[in-house]
C-alpha cells in the first residue's frame, strides 16, 4: 500500500522551543494511523506542521508525492486535507448550516453527503439553524468532524476527537470514524483514549520528546502490555 | 445528548435583544428629563443622524479589529482624506451645489462621495501593504506605525491644502428643516440617517446572505480555522480593509458637510468616539457597532443638553458602564 503522507526529518521550532526534532513518519493510503504519546510529546505540533499552521524549520513533507512543507495552509487544504483541531474550532457565531456551507469549498452542500453525516449525527440536523456556540461539547465535536468530511478529502488530520466527551458520545464518534474508515479515508488521528485507538487504528506511531519512538501495527501494540507501559507509561487494559 | 427525530421542528436561533433595547430605553427615559417633546424629538433625531455618521466611519474599523486583530490608530486619516477629496469635486461645481434643485445637488454630491470612497479605499490598499503587512501580530508596532501614518497623512494634507479651514457649505436643498408641528428636523440629518441605515442594511446583507460575509464573520472569530478550510484570509482582510477605508472616506464627507468645514485634523475629535463605539459594540460586531454608535451619539446629545459640564466625559462613563455590564462589548464576537 502506498504512503499518502510522508514526513522526513521534520523539525519545528515554536519561538525558542525546539518541538519536533527530526520526525520521520508515513501514513499509508486508506488506513487509520494513530499518533500516540504523552502530553507535550509533539503530537498536535505534528498535525499543525503538516497543515502548515506552524512552519517546519527543516525537513520534507509530501502529500501524494507532492512537497507541501513550504505551502500556505489554504493551499494545503485545497490539496484535499481536512483538519479537525483539538479545540474543535467551530465558528460559534455561525449556524450549523453556515459552518458546513463554509466547509463545502467546492460548491453547494451535497444532499447525499449531508444525509450520510446526519445518519451519524442526528443532532446536527436538529440544530441546523442554531448557532454553533449554543451546542454542547459533543455536538461541537460532531460539527467539527462533519465539517472535515462534508466534501471528500484525501487525508483527515484529527486531533483528540474524544477529549472531554461523555462515554456515550465517544462511542458514537468511534462508530462514525469507523464508517469514515470503511469508505476508504486516510486518517492521521491523535488520540489519548486507548480504547478508541485500539478500535480505530491500523497502524500506530508513538511520540516522545518530539521524536517517533515506536512504529508498528496497532493490534500488536494493543496485545503487548509491557510495551505499552514502556512507551506510554500506561497499559490499554487499565483504560477500557 | 438527547436525539430527536429528523422530522421535529428546527429550533429558531435565540436573539439577544437586550443591547437593541438599550437605546430605545435610553430615549424613553429621556422624555421626562428633557420635558419638552419637541426638544426631545429634535435631540433624538440629532442623535440618530450623528450615530449613523459615526457608524459609517467605525464599521470598517471594527471588522479590521476583529478580523485580523490589527490596531489601526490611523483610521482617522481616511476620514480627513475623504473630506478633502470631496472638496475637489464640490468647489469647481459650486454653482450646482448652490442651485435650488435637489437633483442638481445630488448630481454633484454623489460623484464627490464616490470619488472620496475610491481614493480612501485606494489609500487603504497602500496603508495595508506598506504599514500593516510588516507588523501583523505585533500590537505595539501597529500602534506606532499607524499613528505615524496618521501624522504623515495630516501633514501631507496641510502641505497640499494649507493650514486654513476650508468651508464646505451644505447644498441648498439640504439646508433648513422639515417642520412637523412644533418639531424641526434638519433635512441633512434625515439624509444622514437614510445613508447610515442603507450602509448598515447593505453590510448586514453581505455578512449574513453571502458566502463572502460568512467568511468575514468566521474570520473574525477564528482566522486560522478559515485558512485550514482552504480560504486565503489575507486577501479577504485586504478587501475588508479597503472597504472600511472607503466607508471612513464616505463618513468624512458626511461629517464635513454636517460641520460645513474641512481641516486636516478633523478626525481627531472623531477618533476617540470611533474607538469607544468599536469597544462597546464588541470587536468585529457590526450590530454592536451600530448600536454603540447610536448610544454614543445619544449620550453626547442628551448629555450636552441636560448636563453640559459632563459632556466631555459622558462617553467615557458610557463605555465604563457598558463594559461593566458586558466586558467584551454589547455583542462579543471574538474571544479577545
Amino acid at each position: 500500500m502506498s504512503d499518502l503522507l510522508k514526513l522526513s526529518g521534520v523539525h519545528t521550532h515554536i519561538g525558542r522551543y525546539h518541538i519536533l526534532q527530526g520526525i520521520d513518519l508515513a501514513v499509508p493510503q486508506g488506513q487509520v494511523t494513530m499518533l500516540l504519546g504523552r502530553n507535550g510529546a509533539g503530537k498536535t505540533t505534528t498535525l499543525r506542521t503538516v497543515m502548515g499552521l506552524w512552519q517546519a524549520s527543516s525537513g520534507e513533507i509530501s502529500l501524494a508525492g507532492k512537497r507541501i512543507e513550504s505551502l500556505a495552509t489554504p493551499d494545503i487544504a485545497k490539496l484535499g486535507v481536512g483538519y479537525v483541531p483539538e479545540s474543535m474550532a467551530v465558528f460559534s457565531d455561525l449556524t450549523v448550516r453556515e459552518n458546513l456551507v463554509l466547509a463545502a469549498r467546492d460548491g453547494p452542500l451535497d444532499d447525499a453527503q449531508l444525509d450520510w453525516i446526519f445518519g451519524f449525527f442526528p443532532a446536527l440536523r436538529r440544530f441546523w439553524l442554531s448557532r454553533a456556540g449554543s451546542l454542547s461539547g459533543g455536538q461541537k465535536q460532531m460539527l467539527s468532524i462533519a465539517r472535515a468530511i462534508v466534501e471528500p478529502r484525501k487525508l483527515l488530520l484529527i486531533d483528540e476527537p474524544t477529549k472531554g466527551l461523555a462515554p456515550a458520545i465517544v462511542m458514537a464518534l468511534i462508530e462514525c470514524l469507523k464508517e469514515i474508515k470503511r469508505k476508504g479515508a486516510t486518517i492521521l488521528l491523535v488520540e489519548q483514549n486507548f480504547f478508541a485507538a485500539r478500535e480505530l487504528g491500523d497502524n500506530v506511531l508513538v511520540m516522545d520528546n518530539g521524536t517517533i519512538v515506536h512504529r508498528g501495527e496497532m493490534a500488536a501494540l494493543a496485545a503487548d502490555v509491557p510495551l505499552q507501559e514502556r512507551l506510554l507509561g500506561l497499559s490499554l487494559e487499565t483504560h477500557q | 445528548m438527547t436525539e430527536l427525530a429528523a422530522t421535529d421542528p428546527l429550533p429558531k436561533p435565540k436573539r439577544d435583544l437586550a443591547p437593541i433595547l438599550l437605546p430605545v430605553a435610553l430615549a424613553l427615559l429621556m422624555i421626562p428629563l428633557i420635558g419638552s417633546p419637541s426638544s426631545w424629538l429634535t435631540l433624538t433625531a440629532a442623535s440618530l443622524a450623528m450615530g449613523m455618521m459615526i457608524f459609517i466611519m467605525a464599521s470598517g474599523l471594527t471588522l479590521v479589529f476583529g478580523l485580523m486583530d490589527v490596531l489601526n490608530f490611523g483610521h482617522g486619516a481616511f476620514i480627513a482624506v475623504g473630506a478633502y477629496i470631496a472638496t475637489l469635486v464640490l468647489a469647481p461645481f459650486a454653482a450646482s451645489v448652490q442651485a435650488d434643485s435637489l437633483w442638481m445637488n445630488l448630481a454633484v454630491l454623489g460623484p464627490a462621495a464616490l470619488l472620496s470612497m475610491a481614493v480612501s479605499g485606494a489609500l487603504g490598499l497602500v496603508v495595508e501593504r506598506v504599514l500593516i503587512l510588516p507588523v501583523y501580530g505585533q500590537h505595539l508596532k501597529q500602534i506606532l506605525m499607524t499613528t505615524g501614518g496618521l501624522i504623515v497623512a495630516e501633514q501631507t494634507l496641510y502641505a497640499l491644502w494649507g493650514p486654513q479651514i476650508i468651508p464646505m457649505p451644505l447644498p441648498t436643498s439640504l439646508r433648513g428643516s422639515f417642520i412637523i408641528g412644533d418639531v424641526a428636523i434638519a433635512k441633512y440629518r434625515v439624509l444622514a440617517m437614510l445613508i447610515g441605515l442603507a450602509v448598515f442594511i447593505a453590510i448586514q446583507l453581505v455578512l449574513n446572505r453571502t458566502k463572502l460575509g460568512l467568511l468575514i464573520r468566521a474570520g473574525v472569530e477564528n482566522r486560522e480555522m478559515v485558512e485550514a478550510l482552504g480560504y486565503r484570509i489575507r486577501r479577504l482582510f485586504l478587501g475588508v480593509f479597503m472597504t472600511g477605508s472607503a466607508l471612513a472616506g464616505l463618513g468624512g464627507v458626511m461629517w464635513a458637510l454636517y460641520r460645513e468645514q474641512v481641516h486636516a485634523s478633523m478626525s481627531d475629535e472623531l477618533t476617540v468616539l470611533i474607538f469607544i463605539v468599536v469597544i462597546i459594540g464588541g470587536l468585529g460586531s457590526i450590530g454592536g457597532c451600530f448600536i454603540g454608535a447610536i448610544l454614543v451619539a445619544m449620550v453626547a446629545n442628551y448629555g450636552g443638553f441636560l448636563v453640559p459640564k459632563l459632556a466631555l466625559v459622558s462617553n467615557i462613563l458610557l463605555m465604563v458602564a457598558i463594559l461593566m455590564w458586558r466586558p467584551r462589548g454589547l455583542y462579543a464576537v471574538t474571544s479577545r
